[in-house]
């Protein structure tokens, strides 16, 4: 095993790790401020993802596609939170898991009725295209290195909107009292509006990045979403600095459990089934990884007040 | 979701008044119709229906509905085609999984079931059944033909496939054929949607080539990773990841793999020119091998309807199992365990205009055979 290999599989891990970061971040938010769970998370992106394929595809630009992408995320994400959302942040956990799959059901139907039953095509942009040398001798894709730019560059701006802003203090001020920021005056029907359209605008960014590495196509939001829970269950419900490590842990942790079991198993059997077994056991690391956190730890490494 | 096509339906297409056909014949085609899989089962209805229209038959009834790719859901649809819309024929299956939870309980209920693509090595050996007519492959072929095809060029290839039984059919298809060494072996995860770390071993192997088997979306995710990534060692797989169906989405990362199946587009023989113009015709787009398949299951029970009445169970069986129609994939017969005996090409994936298609570059096996018929006692 070379150091440049070492080097690459790191990188993959932290690039899944920032995606996941993407999600993650606007369902902890939506969490955390509202309290509400949201099954449907994985349509956003799913809409990000075909809004971004279907622009460029018009445009012939992948830049127009991705502002497309936040624009129809974002407005889907507001018109669901209007439409059906509202009424469920009263209700208890049961029913708003009930109401958000069904909202999971009529996004797929409905994208495929828009676009048809074929997977969508979305390329890479030409200055992003092809891969850069990494000390030790490897390469490694630009598209990727990319990505985990995005992803630092949205880790850092959500940090200074709730720590520095207005809104942010907003939003924390909802997290930890509700009832008191709605008597002080701040009009929390928009402020859960808005913090419900900037979670899906996250949501869209990381399906239009990813779709121009995987296949865009109905369905590909709810594998993102069940790691995306996974996620937000070790960093702490609610907390966005939980998201971020809680990402880059399972990033690191899934990539190099792939890579690094089937290889220690093959010291001790032939290399077909240690193939087959380290393969099953890589598909499970990170759900033991959360049970151990959360033996020790039942709120999450960074669980918020509550 | 529910979509009968009653067979006045037909009285609007072009009837030909040559053939009398006794007693109306009832068909039930479970597929994918919605969810990511539905590309498959779209293609596998369209072709159906076409062939039915066009063949002016008016006896034909179909019962088309969507096992959106869960076994459970095409359990329960097949069991109430044949309690309560009483059908003589079942057919439709995309997926392997879905096929080993339908046919073993259908055939044992004495309806005879057609399988348009899915051959599970199990159906195929000792559980083979004379109501089960496999019209599309056993599930190996494919890879056999690229594991016989990769000993011309290759001496050590990495090999890939998802950690499903179909998966490891693939890998172990590919090995009973393939004579040089093994840089690696990996199984990625069903659904898996990023490919890096499989990728970064591949890179690291010191393979000259690499076979993979990844079906619908996982294909495209892959080839579109592998063209990026800098690694610049030949790839090459099973016709399913590079057919009309996902080759727009994969674009021109594609151009140029090497890829095995039992049918091309450009396929030379006059029912296949027929069957190509028919589709694009009708549907603006190219076929798929799905969609191949389909249409030679329509077209063969069709050919069955005209020699046997469907009622008497041992003619209509023997007269399908004498393949008596024109293949679009030219010579077609049954083995004795009702699974295809044909040629298996290597296709190569081109440019003609902006459509990527494939074309058919060597013939890898003639009169193919799957290596199961021997455990079948029937």
């Amino acid at each position: 095993m070379s150091i440049a290999l070492l080097i690459e599989q790191l990188l993959n891990g932290l690039q899944l790790g920032v995606m996941l970061f993407l999600m993650a971040a606007g369902l902890t938010l939506i969490f955390g401020v509202m309290g509400l769970i949201n099954l449907a998370h994985g349509s956003l992106y799913m809409v990000g993802a075909f809004a971004c394929a279907t622009v460029a595809a018009a445009t012939g630009s992948f830049w127009i596609g991705l502002v497309a992408s936040l624009i129809a995320a974002a407005a889907a994400g507001a018109v669901m939170e209007i439409v059906v959302i509202r009424r469920l942040y009263e209700r208890d956990h049961l029913d708003q898991v009930l109401a958000t799959f069904a909202l999971i059901l009529i996004f797929s139907e409905g994208t495929r009725w828009l676009s048809g039953s074929f997977p969508l095509y979305l390329d890479i942009p030409p200055l992003l295209q092809g891969a850069v040398p990494l000390p030790g001798g490897g390469q490694y894709q630009l598209y990727r290195l990319a990505i985990i730019g995005v992803g630092i560059a949205v880790a850092v701006g959500l940090y200074l909107l709730i720590s520095r802003t207005r809104l942010g203090m907003r939003i924390r001020a909802g997290e930890s009292d509700r009832e008191m920021i709605a008597a002080l005056g701040v009009d929390i029907r928009t402020l859960y509006t808005v913090v419900f359209a900037l979670g899906a605008a996250l949501a869209g960014l990381a399906g239009a990045l990813v779709g121009a590495l995987q296949s865009v196509q109905v369905g590909m939001g709810e594998p993102a979403l069940i790691l995306a829970f996974v996620v937000i269950v070790i960093g702490g419900i609610g907390s966005i600095k939980g998201a971020l490590f809680g990402a880059i842990l399972v990033g690191l942790v899934d990539t190099m459990g792939r890579f690094l079991l089937p290889k220690a198993l093959a010291l001790m059997m032939p290399t077909a089934q240690a193939g087959l077994i380290g393969a099953s056991l890589a598909s499970m690391l990170i759900y033991i990884v959360m049970a151990l956190i959360l033996a020790f730890r039942p709120s999450g490494l960074f669980a918020a007040q509550s | 979701m529910k979509n009968i096509l009653a067979s006045s339906m037909f009285a609007l297409s072009l009837a030909t008044s040559g053939l009398a056909y006794a007693e109306p014949v009832k068909i039930g085609v479970i597929t994918t119709l919605s969810g990511g899989g539905a590309g498959l089962g779209v293609d596998m209805r369209d072709a159906f229906t076409l062939a039915m229209k066009q063949s002016g038959n008016k006896d034909v009834e179909l019962v088309i509905e969507d096992d959106a790719q869960k076994p459970e859901i095409a359990v329960q649809l097949a069991e109430k085609m044949i309690q309560s819309d009483k059908v003589d024929l079942l057919t439709g299956i995309i997926w392997s999984n879905l096929a080993m939870a339908v046919v073993p309980n259908a055939v044992a209920q004495d309806v005879i079931y057609l399988s348009p693509n899915a051959g599970p090595s199990a159906l195929a050996g000792a559980k083979c059944n004379k109501n089960y007519f496999n019209v599309a492959y056993q599930n190996d072929n494919f890879h056999e033909a690229m594991g016989q095809y990769a000993n011309k060029d290759y001496k050590k290839t990495f090999i890939l496939a998802p950690n499903y039984p179909a998966g490891k059919d693939s890998l172990t298809g590919f090995k009973r054929y393939y004579k040089g060494e093994l840089a690696g072996e990996a199984y990625t995860q069903i659904g898996q949607a990023d490919y890096a770390a499989e990728i970064a071993q591949i890179r690291d192997s010191g393979a000259d080539s690499v076979f993979f088997f990844l079906p619908g979306g996982m294909g495209i995710s892959f080839m579109k990773q592998y063209a990026q990534s800098g690694v610049n060692i030949p790839v090459m797989g099973p016709g399913f990841s590079f057919d009309q169906d996902i080759l727009p989405a994969v674009g021109d990362a594609a151009l140029g793999v090497k890829n095995s199946a039992s049918w091309s587009r450009d396929l030379d023989n006059e029912a296949n020119k027929q069957f190509v113009e028919a589709f694009k015709a009708e549907y603006n787009r190219l076929p798929s091998i799905y969609a191949a398949q389909s249409w030679d299951t329509a077209n063969l029970i069709l050919s069955a309807l005209s020699k046997a009445s469907v009622k008497d169970k041992d003619a209509f069986r023997a007269a399908l199992k004498a393949a008596d129609f024109k293949s679009v994939r030219g010579e077609f017969t049954f083995n004795t365990n009702n699974h295809p005996v044909q040629n298996i090409y290597v296709r190569e994936v081109v440019k003609e205009g902006d459509v990527l298609t494939n074309k058919i570059i060597a013939t890898a096996f003639e009169h193919h055979k799957d290596a199961y018929a021997d455990q079948c006692k029937m």
